[in-house]
């Protein structure tokens, strides 16, 4: 797993990898929206009706929820809560932890239902927990042979000055 | 905790703004939200009391433009001041890239920065982070006001290291986006060194 200050890299063949379990986890639970979010609130991935839907903003205040319960928990001896559900009038949510290290968040209206996004989810999390270890090993690989040098290497001041221009 | 996602093209960083109650964390982040135009800033959000005071934080994504074919996206966030909010700083500490220690420069709140300049080294800490090596910056705020202490005064107390620090009015504007630059810049060179 990850440690808490180790950056967190993304590569285009795990992004794909990721894609397609969350387009698939979308068709056979049913349900409208998926996103993946870094447990600090970077959204990761995202998938299904997101068109109408403030990604960025979901991603932070999940991440926030998460961390506040999180904090729940510890208080009352328990390690974290690892599925979190919110019931709404038409739409619903299901939050859960995958590798300790990030947040699956699942959208889902009438058309599902609880148990069968539970049952997927489940199935789901053990593929992409997989490829997220399988990204910790590559981001290590790449990080002691540097055969790919970092595209932040050579950023120098102007770079900076020009992103406030 | 920066976050490069070679796929997008896109690298992450998380700032957050730490300071005594009342010191002007949110009122930075309006100012910069105010400022910026449409395409480059996200939502704003702020998860505060009925009076305006934060509860848990305020959240502003920026999109500030591409380096070297990336397009860099800061994560702006501040803590509530408030001493009896500490389980919420703590949270929104995990993965900062980069802090701003925002001071209030009035007199009577000289205490207030250092018991907050401390408790937000405990929380570093706590987080396995060192203050003395991330990326940090001091913005010395409400200097309009007319009972401010020097700032000679409070960069001897509060600035030991000497690290960027920079004086502000945050309601007004000045200073704000020279602070949130400063940080930047020490979080991009961080980078540098990572990789
Ligand atoms: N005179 C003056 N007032 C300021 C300045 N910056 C902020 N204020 C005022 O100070 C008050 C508190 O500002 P906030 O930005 O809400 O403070 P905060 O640090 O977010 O406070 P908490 O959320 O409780 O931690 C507001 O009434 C602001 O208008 C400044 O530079 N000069
Ligand atoms: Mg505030």
């Amino acid at each position: 797993m990850l440690g808490p200050q180790s950056s967190l890299v993304m590569y285009d063949e795990e992004y794909q990898r990721i894609l397609l379990l969350l387009e698939r986890l979308l068709r056979e639970s049913n349900s409208k929206v998926i996103f993946l979010v870094d447990k600090n609130g970077q959204l990761i991935a995202a998938t299904g009706e997101t068109a109408n839907l403030d990604t960025t903003s979901l991603a932070s205040l999940t991440a926030g929820n998460i961390a506040a319960t999180g904090g729940l928990a510890k208080l009352i001896g328990e390690k974290e809560f690892s599925i979190l559900f919110h019931e709404g009038e038409k739409d619903n949510i299901h939050i859960s932890i995958i590798g300790g290290r990030v947040i699956l968040v699942v959208i889902f209206d009438q058309r599902s239902s609880l148990g069968l996004v539970r049952l997927r989810v489940k199935k789901a999390s053990n593929e992409l927990a997989i490829v997220f270890e399988d990204l910790v090993n590559k981001t290590e690989q790449e990080a002691i042979s540097s055969s790919v040098p970092s595209p932040f290497a050579e950023i120098t001041d102007d770079d900076i000055d020009n992103l406030f221009n | 905790m920066s976050f490069i996602n070679y796929a997008s093209r896109e690298i992450n960083c998380k700032i957050v703004y730490y300071g005594p109650g009342l010191c002007g964390k949110t009122t930075n982040l309006q100012f910069i939200y105010n400022k910026t135009a449409e395409e480059s800033k996200g939502k704003m959000i702020s998860l505060a009391t009925e009076t305006e005071r934060t509860l848990f934080f305020d959240f502003l994504p920026l999109a500030l433009g591409e380096i070297r074919g990336f397009k860099t996206r800061f994560h702006l966030y501040t803590v509530p001041g408030q001493v009896f909010y500490d389980a919420s700083r703590k949270l929104i500490l995990k993965g900062v890239d980069g802090v701003v220690f925002v001071a209030d420069s009035q007199e009577e709140r000289f205490d207030a920065n250092i018991e907050s300049l401390e408790n937000l080294k405990d929380n570093l800490d706590e987080q396995g982070f060192d203050l003395e090596k991330i990326p940090f910056v001091i913005q010395y705020n409400k200097r309009d006001l007319p009972n401010v202490s020097s700032v000679e005064e409070l960069s001897e107390l509060l600035n030991p290291r000497k690290v960027p620090e920079l004086e502000g009015c945050a309601m007004s504007g000045e200073g704000v986006f020279e602070t949130l630059k400063a940080v930047a810049k020490l979080v991009l060179n961080d980078l540098k060194k990572d990789g």
